[in-house]
């Protein structure tokens, strides 16, 4: 049956930049929701047909399927080195990138230390799921204290696997930053929260402001090992207090 | 045309610079700091961009991201840097981006030294990343073609959408020679090379581009490597290059490159005189090997003298060349070692009968 709702508003619509496509994450995993904000704000900022998008190494390797604008895959690690090449041949264009923390708090240390150092003007969208999705739920380095990985299956002992890196911190203070946010994805409201941390990250690239980032903590429900709604639960009280949420530096 | 004293590295760099180089990075190491450090003073002259990476994988990531915007895109480094660089290369050739990356080559493996070396033929002509895939690769002899190569490898890189490896060494890089600088159109290709189609400009007028090497749908890959395999093939038919030095009448024929190629030459010269009927092949691409050339020699000469500055890398390629027909002598001089005209006449002096008639 269909109904006529002539005189009802459309208030809720797939972003234009959001192909109309199935994905292939895991139920309730994060991926899906921060592909979809990073494609309202590139809507609300009209900047679709200028958007240059860099896919990672790890789950989210094929959003160039999801997202509808020009983008590029890098090897793992390296998108910030592959953005930092096209947006100086290109500075008028908005060139970002997507990872992982394996992807860049892992492999890709020394890039995104460095393009954030040289205040290279590109955005970061930084997932932080604790985990190595693409590999079978791997320790990452962002992995909490005495979590259960395959690699580290009596759970992770800072006295052999270190301590979950912070990042975000680290490069906060970094004078070649202009905006570093932590937020999260665990409730409508921290959503929402990340939903405008990632469109003032496109704001500041357009206002020539330098290297700006959101980590958006994002939940694994599967190598976490936990029904969507636990994940949830566990992001707010465990994830989100060892990496505190808020803006970390804005200049 | 004006006539300038340079060394192979600078001389690079201006060829670089003809050919309308955008972009570069590049991370110090010797023996080719004084190419990183001339484009850190040309590029801002003409509106380029250079970056002192923060290391060499970092280095081909940006060239990476520079030549999906369509700008031409150059790296430099020597041995270990390119071994750094080896995933960034093989990303690029399967996303067929065009690319000039120079390797002056020193001694390894490891560290080894700052010597001039052919060690890296190897890595260079057969792969060096992993996957199925070639880089072209040019062999210069000189300073003067330090930068006429680059500038074909720039047109190379274009017109077959590939990585193209200019393999010099320490010696070419740092010996001073006098240089003509050509213009642009005297050494240029086609303006056709510099229109892509598949660049990533942002999705304005047009639908989105996607540029990637991931193939995960059953025998796409497959499919995928099979167009990769045709390129090649076509590159190998039409790209194949070398000089032949009094090869016709030759019963020794010397095969070198590079460095190596300049000595031979001078050799060659002194054992005519001594009525030795020496030639030399020099291959100018190491791949697409000049296999051709040299099977068709080893139909008529009696022998082949393979002289390389490594324990015998280019040689394997001359053996498959060769194919049985004709005898092979291999001389090398690895880790930075330089072998000397006299050496290598006094090698085959000692060897050589010289035939009769041709010593009235
Ligand atoms: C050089 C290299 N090393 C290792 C891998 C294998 N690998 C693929 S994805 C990945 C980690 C992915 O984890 P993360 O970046 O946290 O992203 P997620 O999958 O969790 O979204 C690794 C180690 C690779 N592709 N390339
Ligand atoms: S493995 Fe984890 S990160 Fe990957 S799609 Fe599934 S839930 Fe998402």
């Amino acid at each position: 049956m269909t109904v006529q709702c002539n005189t009802m508003k459309k208030v809720f619509t797939r972003p234009k930049s959001l192909r109309d496509v199935r994905t292939h994450y895991c139920p309730g995993c994060g991926h899906g929701v921060i592909h979809r904000l990073i494609c309202e704000a590139i809507d609300e900022l009209g900047i679709r047909e200028k958007v240059i998008g860099i896919a990672p190494v790890g789950c989210a390797v094929i959003a160039y399927d999801y997202w509808d604008f020009d983008t590029t895959e890098a090897a793992h690690g390296r998108p910030p080195a592959v953005a930092t090449g096209i947006k100086r041949m290109m500075p008028d264009r908005i060139v970002f990138t997507y990872q992982g923390d394996g992807d860049l708090a892992a492999i890709g240390t020394a890039e995104i230390i460095h393009a954030a150092n040289r205040g290279e003007n590109i955005s970061v969208f930084f997932v932080n799921n604790g985990t190595y999705g693409m590999t079978g739920g791997q320790m990452a380095p962002t992995t909490l204290l005495n979590q259960k990985t395959t690699t580290t299956p009596h759970g992770r002992d800072a006295k052999t696997a270190g301590y979950p890196l912070k990042i975000s911190e680290m490069l906060a203070i970094l004078p070649g930053t202009a905006y570093l946010e932590r937020v999260s994805t665990h409730s409508p409201k921290e959503i929402l929260k990340a939903r405008a941390a990632i469109k003032k990250s496109f704001v500041k690239q357009i206002e020539n402001k330098g290297f700006s980032m959101v980590e958006i903590l994002s939940a694994c429900p599967t190598y976490w090992k936990m029904s969507p709604q636990e994940a949830v639960r566990h992001m707010e009280k465990a994830v989100a207090s060892y990496y505190p949420l808020g803006i970390l530096t804005e200049k | 045309m004006k006539k300038v004293l340079m060394s192979g590295n600078e001389a690079c760099g201006e060829g670089a610079m003809i050919a309308g180089c955008r972009f570069y990075a590049g991370y110090p190491i010797t023996p080719q700091n004084e190419l990183t450090e001339y484009m850190a003073r040309r590029m801002p002259e003409t509106g380029g961009v250079f970056i002192q990476s923060e290391s060499e994988v970092a280095a081909i990531n940006m060239v990476f991201g520079a030549s999906l915007t369509g700008a031409r895109a150059m790296t430099s480094s020597s041995s270990p840097g390119i071994s750094l660089k080896q995933e960034g290369i093989s990303y690029m050739a399967a996303c067929e981006l065009p690319a000039v990356i120079i390797n002056m080559v020193r001694g390894g493996p490891g560290l080894g030294n700052i010597a001039p070396a052919q060690s890296d033929y190897f890595q260079a002509t057969k792969g060096g990343g992993h996957g199925d895939y070639h880089l072209i690769v040019l062999g210069p002899s000189s300073a003067q073609e330090m930068m006429e190569l680059t500038v074909l490898a720039f047109d190379l890189a274009d017109k077959y959408r590939t990585p193209v490896l200019i393999l010099g060494d320490g010696l070419i890089g740092q010996m001073m020679e006098p240089v003509l600088v050509n213009s642009r159109q005297s050494l240029v290709v086609s303006k056709k090379l510099t229109t892509k189609n598949w660049v990533l400009t942002g999705c304005k007028g047009r639908d989105p581009r996607i540029v990637k090497s991931l193939w995960l749908n059953d025998g796409a890959l497959e499919a995928f490597n099979r167009k990769l395999g045709e390129k090649y093939e076509h590159i190998k038919r039409a790209e194949t290059r070398y000089e032949a030095v009094r090869t016709e009448d030759a019963d020794i024929v010397f095969v070198g490159y590079g460095s190596v190629a300049r000595i031979l030459r001078a050799a060659v010269a002194r054992l005519r005189e001594e009525g030795i009927r020496a030639g030399l092949l020099r291959p100018i691409t190491l791949w697409p090997f000049p296999q051709a050339a040299i099977r068709q020699l080893s139909k008529k000469t009696k022998k082949f003298v393979v002289v390389e500055m490594s324990m015998g890398q280019m040689l394997e390629d001359v053996e498959l060349a060769v194919a049985g027909n004709a005898k092979i002598e291999f001389y090398g001089r690895p880790g930075g070692g330089i072998p000397h005209e006299e050496e290598i006449y006094q090698r085959v002096i000692a060897r050589h009968k010289v035939p009769k008639q041709s010593k009235k």
